[in-house]
């Protein structure tokens, strides 16, 4: 899973922008895009993360499920980097072997809001009437549930897990992505070029995806790089509170909540997945305002 | 301005319509049989039986939702599944602690975010802007639970200047306040840094300026005083970030409001007071948002003017 998410979240730039007439975009976007040290960082950070969550199971330094009675709660040390948790397994190895599913929990839930969502800004922005009216308002009801309370209540009802979680995670997300890409659409529709192909007798479907869905992709890229450290924190929130994955599971939320417990004699439980969580969501968020710096017409230089 | 209020006033009544009808349908949409559910596994026919009539799923679905409306009108909530005590009476004690927490956690997270982005916006492209926004991204990042603990770790179980949940004294708010309000206080930051950035490049500014009128109060009387406008709107849009998070906070400081509540219910599975706590988060979040759309109107002329 995460493996495919993996390309796709590197070379949707490079593709969608390449493939267009103007590639001289793609080389303004990435000599701006390089400018910005800490994007540039964190972007490696993140591929590092990748490689890690492809290769992890291969390079945990214990294996990340076993229980080992003689080494309970110890702090880091030569032996164990992050220490062991209350069954003495090595943290470390579970914080890498747990990269995997926290990437792709948190990649899959954004992936599915920026699909529905951008299917629904299209249809809300191109056609207007009705069904616009019906896709914002249903936007509006979904806006009035705070974020993560509309992701607990979706998980109350679907039961714990962490697919009801990406499931959850993806329904308060797409929201956001229909408001952008209708906006996008808008502006889109009033084009040259679409009023052209209009007065060609092209198809409406064929507008749409040959003409305005190729105008919404870096609003897509953007929204999509500012969107996955959220769902990383929300997935990890849910995780915490039991609604997410289950404890024995290597998620680095799940490895949070039960670590909880023994925060006063043992805090280096708690202490790295919460920190290696922080780093992603930064590196995510960074990347995010990078992209938005890059794809951004307004902003210069 | 009043004419604005009004429209702003009857948009929210449909809204709450909805929404009440989506929380309404949270039982029927749970898979399986919620009767069952809520009996657990070893429960008899008879047993699922009365609880399923105690939940009122015996009767058809549109006379469910008459008897539901009509009960939430009187202001009953139904009572718990799991306890069978009335849920207004569960909720009464429950609403102030969540209440104080959000709260102290906008003022918090108002007054420092605010600081910083004035300090950031001024200094722009010096030091302090970097480090400031540096910190405001992170504060975004923090997943607050963690933040949470680590607080409790050094400042409760190490130092020992606060307690480490509960609500006995005022003290017990300031750590969960702040982790509750350190998201929203980064976000508040680079708002208001942007849009002072956005002031400061006005006419009126310049002018100050070249009158010749200090600096402090070229930033403080012009500057800030319009982008205010946009940060009290963030702010207010903002508070659905605040009522989730309350849920988080208040599991880690072990704060008895709705929030631990409503986590505590969905293990229970005590589907009424599950209901009852969304309505409740939906209702204030709508509440809190047709607030800020007025006082908009209020601080904003040009809003004032047009519907006139």
């Amino acid at each position: 899973m995460s493996d495919n998410s993996t390309a796709t979240v590197i070379s949707v730039p490079e593709e969608t922008l390449v493939n267009r007439p103007a590639t001289g975009k793609f080389k303004a976007f990435m000599s701006k895009f390089m400018k910005q040290k800490l994007a540039v960082i964190s972007s490696a950070f993140i591929l590092l993360l990748f490689i890690v969550a492809i290769i992890g199971p291969h390079i945990v330094p214990y294996p990340p499920n076993e229980p080992n009675y003689d080494a309970l709660m110890e702090g880091p040390s030569a032996a164990h980097w992050a220490g062991t948790d209350e069954y003495g397994r090595d943290i470390l190895s579970r914080l890498i072997d747990g990269t995997r599913l926290t990437m792709a929990v948190s990649l899959s839930a954004v992936f599915i809001s920026a699909i529905a969502g951008t299917i629904l800004g299209l249809i809300s922005g191109y056609y207007g009437g009705w069904i616009d009216r019906l896709i914002m308002r249903g936007s509006d009801v979904m806006f009035s549930f705070p974020d993560l309370l509309l992701a607990i209540g979706i998980v109350a009802i679907l039961g714990p897990g962490l697919s009801n979680v990406v499931i959850a995670v993806a329904v308060f997300g797409t929201p956001s992505f229909a408001r952008i890409i209708r906006s996008v659409t808008l502006s889109a529709k009033e084009s040259l070029y679409v009023e052209a192909a209009q007065s060609m007798g092209a198809k409406n479907n064929r507008i749409i995806w040959k003409h305005i869905f190729p105008e919404t992709v870096p609003s897509i890229i953007v929204n999509v790089s500012m969107k996955i450290g959220g769902a990383i924190l929300a997935a990890a929130s849910l995780s915490f509170l039991g609604l997410g994955a289950k404890p024995t599971e290597p998620d680095w939320g799940a490895m949070l909540s039960m670590g909880r417990d023994y925060l006063s004699i043992a805090p280096h439980i708690v202490y790295f997945p919460g920190f290696i969580i922080f780093l992603t969501v930064l590196a995510f968020n960074l990347i995010g305002d990078g992209l938005n710096d890059a794809l951004d017409p307004k902003t210069k230089n | 301005m009043g004419r604005y209020a009004i429209q702003r006033l009857l948009g929210v009544i449909p809204l709450l319509f909805i929404v009440s009808i989506l929380v309404f349908m949270f039982i029927h949409l749970i898979p399986g049989d919620p009767a069952r559910l809520v009996a657990g596994k070893d429960a008899t026919l008879e047993e699922i039986n009365g609880i399923r009539e105690q939940l009122g799923l015996n009767l058809p679905l549109w006379q469910q939702y008459v008897n539901y409306m009509g009960d939430l009108l009187k202001g009953d909530l139904g009572e718990s599944v799991r306890s069978g005590i009335p849920v207004m009476e569960m909720l009464e004690s429950r609403f102030l602690p969540t209440i104080i927490l959000t709260f102290t956690s906008l003022g918090w997270a108002l007054i420092i975010g605010l600081l910083i982005g004035i300090v950031t916006a001024v200094n722009r492209g010096k030091w302090p802007d970097y480090i400031g926004m540096l910190a405001a991204i992170s504060g975004i990042s923090l997943p607050g639970f963690w933040l949470g603990l680590v607080l409790i770790q050094v400042f409760s179980v190490q130092l020992g200047w606060f307690p480490t949940g509960g609500i006995d004294t005022w003290q017990s708010y300031i750590l969960p306040s702040f982790t509750l309000g350190a998201g929203i206080m980064s976000m508040l930051a680079r708002y208001s840094r942007s849009s002072m950035l956005e002031t400061m490049r006005e006419d009126y500014v310049r002018t100050g300026r070249a009158k010749g009128l200090r600096e402090f109060t070229v930033v403080g009387r012009h500057a800030l005083r319009n982008s205010l406008i946009q940060v009290v709107t963030v702010a207010g849009l903002q508070f659905g970030f605040l009522l989730g998070g309350s849920v988080m906070v208040e599991t880690v400081f072990s704060i008895p409001g709705m929030g631990r509540l409503l986590v505590d219910s969905i293990a229970f599975r005590d589907y009424t007071v599950i209901q009852a706590l969304l309505l409740m988060f939906a209702a204030e979040f709508i509440l809190i948002n047709l607030i800020v759309d007025l006082l908009y109107g209020v601080l904003n002329p040009k809003i004032r003017y047009a519907s006139k």
